[in-house]
C-alpha cells in the first residue's frame, strides 16, 4: 500500500491539540506538565470554549502556560491564582475559567486564596499539579514533600518535627460546601491520561453548570528535583507518592 | 434640572459614585475608618441594578489580586482599605503598575506604624507617592479635601487609570472619610458592554477570538534586554503624567507673602489658619496638592519666588516636604508642622506654628481675604473624630 493512501484525515487516530501551539517547551524531559497541558488544550477545544476561556497561571514551573496554550491568560502573583480566577469568573460568568497551579503556589503560599475560592463555591476549576517539590526555584521543599523525602531545604530529609507533615490539601478542600468536584488523578501511563481527561471534562462542565468549585489534583514527577531519570521518577511516584496521595475521587456531587 | 444635594460621609460617598460611574466590580476587606464604603455598596446591592459585582474578599491580599483579574479583563474595578490593609495591597499594586493594568484603590489612611490607631493620619504619602511595593513604579495619586471630592474622584481615578493604563488611587484620611458633607453625587453612567471594553481596551484578557493573538496579562519577562524595554516605557509613560495630570488648588495665593502648602484634610484646616493670619494683617496663600503624584513641583516653585517662607502642614512627621524642598531648590525657608498617631490640630496651632518657624510677626490690623473660604469647622473635625472613638479597629 502506498504511504499516501495512508495518509488520510479519516486514518488520523491521534494529533496534536489545534490549542497547543508549536512553541517549545521550557519543562524537563519526564515532566508531568506538558501532559496536562495538553489534556486542558483538549478539553477546551472539545468544548468549544476556546473564545471563552481565560486561564490563570501560577508562579512556578508552570509560569509560562500562556506560552503553550493559545487563549487568553492572566499570569497571577504567587499564590493568588484563585482569587484573580474569582474575580474573572464573577465579572464574567460566561467565560470558563481556570487556574493552573503547583504544590507551592497553592497549598503554601496561596492557601488562603485556594481554600476561601473552593468555600465561596467559585464557579472555577482548579488545576492542581504536585510533584513534591518547588521546581522553578531549583529543588526546595514543598509544603507536600513527603517525610524523609530529600530537597535542597530539607538535605537530610522532611523531618516532621522539624517541618511538620505532607499537606494532603486536597483532602481540606473536599471538606468545604463550596467544593463540588475534587478528584487526584496522574499521567504517567496511557490509561491515567484518559483517566484524568475525563476529570478535567466534568470539571469544566461543572463550572458552567455553576455547581461551584472543582479541583483536579495530579500527583505528578520532577525527575529534575527529585534527581531520577523519567522513568524512575514515574515508578518512585507510583510506589511513595501514591501511598500518601491515593488516586480517584475524594468528592464528586 | 436642580442637582440634588445629599448629605452623607465621605466613605459613602465614594460607593455611591462607584455605582453611579458604572463601575463593574468592587472587592475589599473590612478595617476602620472606611468599612463604610463596603457596608454601603452591600446595602445598596448594585448587582440588582447595574449589574457591579461586590465581594468581602479573605483579606486585602486576596482582594487587590481580584483588582488584579478584574482589570486584566478590562474591567473598571475597585478595592478599598486602611493604612495597615493598604501596606498588605503593596504586593498586588506592583503587579497591576507592571501588568499596565487600569484600576482604583482608595486608602482612608489611620494612624501607623504598624497597627497604630483609627484615628486620622497623611503617614502614608511616601508609601503612596514614592513606589509602596517593589520596582520602578508611580502610581496616580488624588488627595480629596472634601466629600465631595470623594465622590467626583472616583471618575476622575478611573477615568486617568484607563487612559494611562495604571493604576491610580484616592489617598484620603479618616477625617474625610468619616465627616458628613454636602454633595452632588455624580449622574449614573451606564457600565460598558464587553464589546465596548473589547474595542477600548485591545490588550483584554476577555477570551480570544480567532482572529487575533492570544492576550496575556503579565509583568514577567525574564529577558533582561525586553525588561529594560518594559521599563524606559513605564518611565515614559510617568513623564506624559507628570506634564499632562498635574491638580492643584491655589487659595488667596496672589500677593501672599507667606505660602501653605497642604492636602487633604489638612488643607481643610489651614483655610482656617490662613482667615486667622488675615485677622493678625499677614497674608498668606494655600497650595493644596489635589495630586500628590504627579506633584505639582511647578506652581509651588512659581511662589516661592514671590513668598519669603513656606510652611508643609501634614498629618505625619514630614513627608510631603521633601517634595515641596526639591520644588524650590531649597532657595527659600520651607518648614514642617503636623501632629502624629492621630492628633488632628487646630487652625490656631498651626499658625502659632507657622509664626515661630518662620519668624513671622504679626500685627493687628486685618488684610482681610478674598473669595469664601470652604474652612472645615472644629465641629467637623470633631464629629468626625468622636465618630472614630467609638468605632473598633
Amino acid at each position: 500500500m502506498d504511504l499516501k493512501e495512508i495518509i488520510k484525515p479519516e486514518n488520523i487516530v491521534y494529533a496534536k491539540p489545534r490549542l497547543m501551539n508549536d512553541n517549545p517547551m521550557h519543562y524537563c524531559p519526564g515532566c508531568s506538565h506538558g501532559v496536562v497541558h495538553k489534556l486542558i488544550a483538549e478539553v477546551v477545544e472539545e468544548m468549544g470554549m476556546e473564545d471563552k476561556t481565560i486561564g490563570v497561571s501560577p508562579v512556578g514551573c508552570a509560569v509560562f502556560a500562556y506560552n503553550y496554550i493559545d487563549i487568553d491568560w492572566i499570569e497571577a502573583a504567587h499564590g493568588r491564582a484563585p482569587a484573580i480566577a474569582s474575580a474573572v469568573k464573577r465579572l464574567s460568568p460566561d467565560k470558563m475559567v481556570f487556574t493552573y497551579q503547583g504544590d507551592g503556589d497553592l497549598a503554601a503560599i496561596g492557601t488562603a486564596e485556594t481554600i476561601h475560592s473552593a468555600n465561596r463555591g467559585e464557579n472555577i476549576v482548579i488545576v492542581f499539579v504536585n510533584n513534591a517539590i518547588y521546581g522553578m526555584t531549583g529543588g526546595q521543599m514543598a509544603p507536600t514533600t513527603l517525610e524523609g523525602m530529600k530537597t535542597a531545604t530539607c538535605p537530610h530529609g522532611r523531618d516532621v518535627k522539624l517541618n511538620g507533615y505532607p499537606l494532603k490539601i486536597s483532602n481540606l478542600i473536599a471538606q468545604l460546601d463550596g467544593a463540588c468536584y475534587v478528584t487526584r488523578q496522574s499521567v504517567e501511563t496511557a490509561a491515567a491520561i484518559r483517566k484524568a481527561k475525563k476529570a478535567l471534562r466534568k470539571a469544566f462542565e461543572n463550572s458552567m453548570n455553576k455547581k461551584g468549585t472543582s479541583l483536579v489534583e495530579f500527583v505528578s514527577t520532577c525527575s529534575s528535583g527529585w534527581k531520577m531519570s523519567p522513568d524512575q521518577a514515574n515508578k518512585w511516584m507510583q510506589v511513595h507518592m501514591f501511598e500518601k496521595y491515593p488516586l480517584g475521587d475524594l468528592k464528586d456531587i | 434640572m436642580a442637582k440634588e444635594v445629599k448629605l452623607m460621609k465621605g466613605n459613602e460617598a465614594i460607593a455611591h459614585a462607584a455605582i453611579r460611574y458604572g463601575c463593574d466590580g468592587y472587592f475589599g476587606y473590612p478595617i476602620t475608618p472606611q468599612s463604610e464604603i463596603m457596608e454601603t455598596l452591600m446595602e445598596e446591592s448594585p448587582w440588582e441594578t447595574t449589574g457591579m459585582v461586590v465581594l468581602q474578599a479573605e483579606s486585602e491580599v486576596a482582594a487587590i489580586n481580584m483588582v488584579y483579574g478584574g482589570a486584566g479583563c478590562g474591567k473598571a474595578v475597585m478595592t478599598s482599605s486602611s493604612s495597615p490593609g493598604v501596606s498588605l495591597k503593596q504586593e498586588g499594586i506592583s503587579y497591576m503598575a507592571g501588568a499596565e493594568l487600569p484600576g482604583l484603590i482608595v486608602n482612608v489612611m489611620r494612624g501607623g506604624p504598624g497597627l497604630g490607631t483609627i484615628q486620622p493620619s497623611q503617614a502614608d504619602y511616601f508609601q503612596t507617592t514614592k513606589g509602596g511595593g517593589h520596582g520602578d513604579y508611580r502610581l496616580i495619586t488624588l488627595a480629596p479635601a472634601s466629600v465631595q471630592e470623594m465622590a467626583d474622584f472616583v471618575k476622575l481615578g478611573f477615568d486617568l487609570s484607563f487612559k494611562y493604563c495604571n493604576p491610580a488611587i484616592i489617598l484620603a484620611d479618616g477625617i474625610i472619610g468619616q465627616m458628613m458633607e454636602k454633595v452632588v453625587l455624580p449622574d449614573f453612567q451606564p457600565r460598558r458592554t464587553e464589546e465596548e471594553i473589547r474595542k477600548q481596551c485591545p490588550w483584554a484578557a476577555l477570551g480570544k477570538p480567532s482572529e487575533r493573538k492570544r492576550n496575556v496579562i503579565t509583568s514577567l519577562e525574564l529577558d533582561s534586554a525586553e525588561m529594560e524595554k518594559n521599563n524606559i516605557r513605564f518611565q515614559k509613560k510617568y513623564k506624559q503624567i507628570e506634564e499632562n495630570e498635574v491638580r492643584y488648588e491655589e487659595i488667596n495665593c496672589e500677593d501672599a507673602d507667606y505660602l501653605i502648602v497642604a492636602f487633604g484634610s489638612s488643607a481643610r484646616i489651614c483655610q482656617k489658619t490662613i482667615e486667622i493670619a488675615a485677622g493678625e494683617g499677614v497674608k498668606i496663600g494655600l497650595l493644596r496638592p489635589i495630586t500628590l503624584w504627579p506633584f505639582p513641583s511647578k506652581p509651588i516653585k512659581a511662589l516661592s519666588e514671590k513668598v519669603k517662607g513656606i510652611l508643609c502642614m501634614e498629618l505625619n512627621a514630614g513627608q510631603m516636604i521633601e517634595d515641596v524642598k526639591l520644588a524650590v531648590e531649597c532657595k527659600i525657608a520651607v518648614e514642617h508642622y503636623g501632629r502624629l498617631g492621630g492628633i488632628v490640630p487646630d487652625p490656631a496651632e498651626v499658625w502659632d506654628a507657622m509664626k515661630n518657624k518662620l519668624n513671622i510677626s504679626a500685627g493687628k490690623e486685618s488684610t482681610g481675604l478674598n473669595g469664601n473660604l470652604n474652612t472645615l469647622s472644629s465641629e467637623q473635625i470633631n464629629d468626625a473624630v468622636s465618630n472614630l472613638n467609638t468605632m473598633v479597629p
